[in-house]
């Protein structure tokens, strides 16, 4: 009749001292043991990450001026210089590898969770996305050397955008067809309901209403493969020049400016950051900075499209 | 009518309230399948123009499934197969070749729970006059359709919002002020009002009033009062178990005041009675 941890209050009465805070009391102890548990998980594993910021930051901002972001790389001995054409690489290679990935990833995911989700295809797919999710960034650029770079006869911007879309693609695939799952059924209903033909389901309702979701995972796919070097290693491979022999130079114009090997930051970092030379070593801490920027602008931009598009 | 069992509709009595002859659906189903199980049997219903038609009875009796046969929604569920026909108009909308997308445009759904779609006030309803390829002016139709559901007022400071942030009674005229923005003939509620509040509720029902004066409709309920208060005619589902499995089938199909005061039957009689259900 008496609960015991509560000192022998009797079932029925109300102990006006039980209602009061006290980490006396078993179950209060373990909440706030907990609490504190998960605080500090949350903060370790927050350290590294805000440790190489941190890092980024002040090595970084040092030779970050106007100069950095517009100039061509210095040669070995030299003062100066910048690394404006490894953004402008980036951002080609980059957009190369979106409108390669993203169609086929989200087209694929309509097909895997919309046409035919019971089908083996739909399971084979599945499997296979999975498994390249895995898939060891070099193999990639391996790959794209192969297909792209032997075939075509010399490293290029297209080439790189092969190897980055490899990698895009299962996880655009894969986070489209969970956004795609997670589309009410009672949404296609209504469609259905209102005589929307199937084609018309999955373009009005079912893609416009995953759209956020789906920019999500390209936006993850975008930020992981900017950042990598491998497949770019020897595929796009690196360039001391702009990307055009024309005025503006940042600008290509011609199919020819992308046949040829193009610079990228992931490249120049990893280039520059062995070097003995203090100049370039600088110059490899502050494109890092740069690259980690242009991902929080994607990021940005993508979660500000995601929210316009639920209105 | 002797036998329950045989069936209720096939035996309804012409010159008691309703008019045969200007049915705008003429459903006659013999039996309703999904793969090897038989769902539904025997119902014959006429969805008299200008007037409101209710399917009522206990869970499981397939009330649903017969409205929902009506605009060949349960083509979406495999293995659905109909024994029977649906006359839409004069043309039956089982015909070989009838596609279900034109059919579903002429006899339009109001579902359970409200499913606006994700985008603004405006665009939900705009939505099937987009399908339709509608070219006029869409602000007016959007306006003209929010009106007959009752929701113009509540929501014309805000039809480029989200529809998802309206109440579940807005939703549910939302819903509504979509399915009659393309102007079908025909309205389809499968328990529009189960998800509401008594209030919301009332609205939909004041709603329906208004709106059998254009559209014909046809409701599923739960709620027998609701069936009494707005149903000019009322059909009864009750489940046979004798076969081993349980299949639908109508009792009892008749005007409402006649259905809730004098049932013939003795299932109809319980339920009303509200012995089970």
């Amino acid at each position: 009749m008496a609960a015991s941890n509560e000192g022998g209050r009797v079932i029925g009465e109300i102990d006006l001292e039980s209602l009061e805070h006290s980490l006396r009391r078993p179950r209060t102890l373990f909440s706030a043991v907990m609490s504190l548990l998960t605080g500090g998980a949350t903060v370790l594993a927050l350290f590294p990450l805000f440790s190489v910021l941190y890092l980024l930051v002040t090595r970084g901002v040092a030779s970050l001026n106007f100069m950095t972001l517009t100039r061509l790389p210095p040669a070995a001995m030299a003062p100066g210089g910048g690394f404006g054409n490894a953004i402008v690489g980036t951002l080609v290679i980059i957009a190369i590898a979106t409108l390669l990935s993203v169609p086929l990833g989200v087209l694929g995911a309509v097909f895997v969770s919309e046409i035919g989700p019971d089908t083996r295809t739909a399971a084979g797919v599945r499997f296979a996305a999975k498994v390249l999710t895995g898939l060891p960034s070099i193999l990639a650029g391996v790959f794209s050397f192969a297909v792209v770079v032997v075939t075509t006869g010399g490293f290029s911007a297209p080439a790189g955008g092969v190897a980055l879309a490899l990698l895009m693609l299962p996880t655009v695939l894969l986070t489209a067809d969970e956004a795609i799952k997670a589309v009410p059924s009672r949404m296609r209903e209504a469609a259905i309901g209102m005589g929307a033909t199937p084609t018309q389901v999955v373009t009005q309702v079912v893609v416009p209403t995953a759209a956020p979701a789906m920019l999500t995972g390209v936006m993850l796919a975008v930020a992981r493969a900017a950042g990598e070097t491998a497949p770019l290693l020897f595929t796009a491979l690196f360039s001391e020049f702009w990307i055009s022999s024309l005025h503006p130079y940042f600008l290509p114009k011609t199919i020819a400016d992308l046949m040829k090997p193009t610079a990228s930051l992931a490249v120049m970092i990893y280039n520059f950051s062995g070097s003995p030379f203090d100049n370039q070593i600088a110059l490899a801490w502050t494109a890092a900075l740069v690259l980690v920027v242009l991902v929080l602008i994607f990021n940005v931009i993508g979660q500000t499209m995601a929210g316009r598009s639920a209105d | 009518m002797t036998n329950g069992q045989t069936n209720g509709a096939l035996d309804y009595q012409p010159g008691n309230g309703a008019v045969h002859d200007d049915a705008l659906i003429d459903c006659d189903i013999a039996e309703l399948h999904y793969g090897k199980f038989k769902a539904v049997r025997d119902v014959a219903v006429k969805l008299k123009w200008g007037t409101i038609t209710a399917f009522i009875g206990p869970s499981g009796c397939g009330k649903s499934t017969v409205l929902r046969s009506l605009n060949r929604m349960n083509d979406l569920v495999r293995g659905f197969h109909l024994k029977g026909r649906v006359i839409f108009r004069g043309q039956d909308i089982y015909a070989t070749r009838v596609d279900p997308v034109a059919v579903r445009r002429h006899i339009g759904m109001v579902f359970q729970q409200p499913n606006p779609f994700a985008m603004s006030v405006f665009r939900n309803v705009a939505f099937g006059l987009r399908l339709n390829g509608y070219k006029g002016r869409m602000d007016d139709k959007v306006e003209q359709a929010l009106r007959q559901a009752a929701l113009w007022d509540e929501v014309k400071d805000k039809i480029r919002s989200s529809a998802l942030a309206l109440s579940g009674g807005q939703q549910q005229r939302l819903c509504i002020a979509r399915a009659v923005a393309t102007e079908p003939a025909v309205l389809l509620m499968d328990e529009p009002c189960s998800a509401l509040d008594p209030i919301a509720t009332h609205r939909i029902e004041e709603l329906m009033a208004e709106l059998k004066k254009k559209y014909t409709i046809a409701i599923v309920t739960h709620n027998l009062q609701q069936a009494r208060r707005v149903a000019d005619m009322t059909a009864f589902l009750y489940v046979d178990t004798s076969s081993g499995g349980r299949t639908g089938y109508m009792v009892e199909y008749g005007p409402t005041p006649a259905m809730f005061e004098n049932p013939r039957e003795e299932p109809t009689q319980a339920y009303i009675r509200g012995e089970f259900g």
